[in-house]
């Protein structure tokens, strides 16, 4: 009996300390992740990243037309996506609610949250570059746009549920239509927790690659032309680390450091905000 | 005279005849009856030409409640526009990819999926080596994952104390948060050359004589191939199973843990035995989550399988996914029947990757009820 108890208890402390050591597995990795980037990145932040453009093999240059780039099209895309995907959040959350056409955009919408980023960009090619006839920065920011919509459809209809019916009910006891409940009591209240879930689809979009391969493609110069080609980090990043040549390899790790920097940064303010609204502890 | 409600007011609108004499200042401020406006006299003149029956407060009354049902219509189709939109987007990358797919799926048959052969100079591609690695890492990086994710889940719904949780917490959800590249050049870089120097050389010793699995340990250590990519889409999917795994963990009714712990049940026999089985469905659909995560993954991937269209018998040995495919050679692909071919290898990822996430939010939908039902 007694030894029975004994190996309840140890089986409990080694499962418990596995699940420590789980958690210690997990954490090692972002450590190491960003590890690697700061000791391989920092050296090359120089001024010129900021200031030179992306240069040919063995000279010197910076990123400064990438980081353009990436900005251009990250910010297109959050302003193509993030009011399609508001208002679609709006509907799913106030005007169709437990109907069946919003159970199914619901879950249409969560197919699209997770489908293979490379699938959009594939779509985008399909749908703009082989019209146009050529690649370009405007099919780029759409391939992204299509990724950050389901991001704020979903985050837009949690926060406006997180809205007091109470609110919504005094509005409309005052006499209002629904569409001005929303836009004059809902979403004033929700929206900072509106505002998270673009900072959130801003970091998803922001180190997409693989739907910027066949649409924006690259650029080395400096351009622009929404219509042309455009560089950007990430696809600069894939090119310049495959490469041989050492002066772009330490470009592709001083990107690699600012784009992860950058997008970190987004994702803590973000649960920053969050955890704000809701003390309770509710994501 | 600007704000509120009033904005919305076109200037020289009728205003009701009793109040048309009273000062500007003064009748900004009287509500009137209805409650929903504020007056304000505006042009005078103008107003003074206007028919006599527009300028009572019934017909006003009738026009404004028609300009709000307007302006409703108005939104609530907007929204419904932008809802549908979503269905329209899955509906034309569908369509797109089944386009585009043609001219490869009726030129080669069914046979374009069951043939190894990818050969841009002979024109003859199959998509089975890439199914067959997309399957494959997808598969390893789950049997890594999983264990981990589920201890990861436990730490922190039932074992961290509160002050801890939040941070890990969020630390393990911002490895979700690090764009793909970075763990392809981090995997390139820093984990497949410690894989090549220490780990690969181990498991060929150890596991490489055996029977029957040891054939999937043979080879020389590349460092790059099937096994990396695993390595590095295993790291890469713990925070997403991790996060619903914990999600579903804390449904869990206190009551019935309570009621295990009354019992005289340890921790663990709590978590195993109550825990567990009730969250069963949830912890399935977050690996299954993970799955369509890993299986459409493409940058990592990209650089740590090494792209060859081959099938190799060792897990050590290079060899490429659907998505590395596509991400290699897509912007260079020149001729019709390759490019098909490429989109038709997207078609398949795309056909798998619903099935499975379809799966995934079918079963958590399903617990999302059973724990609203018991509240």
């Amino acid at each position: 009996m007694k030894n029975r108890r004994a190996i309840r208890k140890g089986v409990n402390l080694l499962a418990l300390g596995l699940s420590g050591v789980a958690t210690a597995i997990g954490l090692f990795f972002l450590g190491a992740i960003l590890w690697t980037l700061i000791k391989n990145g920092v050296a090359g932040l120089t001024p010129a990243v900021f200031s030179a453009m992306t240069p040919p093999p063995g000279s010197s240059g910076g990123l400064l037309n990438a980081i353009y780039g990436s900005a251009v099209m990250t910010l297109i895309g959050i302003l193509i996506g993030g009011p399609v995907g508001m208002l679609a959040g709006t509907y799913l959350a106030e005007y169709g609610r437990a109907s069946y056409l919003s159970s199914v955009i619901r879950f249409v919408n969560d197919v699209l949250l997770s489908a293979p980023s490379i699938i959009i960009g594939l779509f985008v090619y399909e749908l703009m570059v082989v019209r146009m006839g050529h690649f370009s920065a405007i099919a780029g920011a759409v391939a992204l746009a299509i990724i950050a919509m389901p991001v704020t459809v979903r985050t837009t209809e949690d926060m406006l549920n997180l809205v007091p019916q109470g609110m919504k009910d005094a509005s409309t006891a005052m006499g209002a239509y629904p569409w001005r409940t929303i836009t004059s009591v809902i979403y004033p209240a929700a929206r900072s927790g509106v505002v998270t879930g673009l900072l959130l689809a801003v970091a998803r979009i922001s180190g997409e690659t693989a739907p910027l391969l066949f649409t924006a493609l690259n650029n080395q110069f400096w351009s622009t032309n929404l219509l042309a080609p455009m560089a950007n980090l990430p696809v600069v990043i894939f090119q310049f680390a495959l490469s041989p040549y050492p002066n772009w390899q330490q470009l592709a790790w001083s990107g690699a450091l600012l784009i992860t920097g950058s997008i970190l940064i987004l994702s803590i303010i973000a649960r920053v905000v969050v955890a704000r609204l809701n003390p309770a502890g509710r994501r | 005279m600007r704000d509120g409600p009033e904005a919305a007011r076109t200037p020289g609108e009728p205003v009701p005849a009793l109040l048309k004499n009273t000062p500007a200042a003064v009748s900004r401020d009287i509500p009137r009856a209805a409650g929903r406006r504020f007056l304000s006299t505006g042009d005078d003149r103008k107003r003074d030409r206007l028919p006599a029956p527009m300028n009572t407060v019934a017909a006003i009354e009738a026009r404004h409640a028609a300009g709000q049902r307007l302006r409703e219509r108005l939104f609530r189709g907007a929204t419904l526009a932008a809802a549908l939109l979503v269905l329209l987007l899955l509906g034309g990358v569908a369509l797109s990819l089944a386009v585009g797919a043609w001219p490869a799926l009726s030129h080669f048959k069914l046979a374009f999926l069951t043939r190894e052969i990818w050969n841009p100079v002979t024109d003859q591609y199959g998509a089975l080596a890439p199914v067959y690695g997309t399957l494959v890492t997808s598969f390893l990086a789950l049997l890594l994952a999983i264990p981990v994710s589920f201890g990861i889940a436990i730490f922190l719904t039932e074992l961290a104390p509160v002050w801890l949780k939040r941070p890990v917490g969020v630390a393990i959800e911002l490895l979700a948060a690090v764009p793909s590249i970075i763990y392809g050049i981090w995997g390139l870089f820093v984990l497949a050359p410690i894989l090549q120097a220490h780990v690969q050389p181990w498991l060929i010793r150890w596991f490489g004589p055996l029977p029957l699995v040891g054939r999937l340990f043979q080879g020389p250590p590349f460092g790059i191939g099937i096994l990396s990519a695993s390595f590095v889409l295993a790291i890469m999917v713990i925070p997403f199973i991790s996060a619903v795994m914990r999600d579903v963990f804390e449904t869990v009714p206190d009551v019935l843990k309570e009621s295990g712990y009354g019992l005289g049940a340890t921790t663990w026999e709590v978590i195993w035995q109550v825990v567990v089985p009730y969250a069963r469905t949830g912890m399935i659909g977050g690996v299954m989550l993970g799955l369509g995560r890993a299986l459409g993954e493409t940058m990592a991937v990209t650089f740590v399988i090494g792209n060859a269209h081959r099938i190799g018998s060792s897990l050590l040995a290079p060899g490429t996914t659907i998505s590395a495919s596509i991400a290699n050679e897509f912007a260079e692909a020149v001729g019709d029947l390759y490019t098909s071919s490429l989109i038709a290898l997207g078609a398949i990822l795309f056909l798998i990757t619903f099935t499975v996430i379809a799966l995934a939010r079918y079963m958590l939908m399903r617990l999302e009820r059973r724990a609203l039902s018991s509240l």
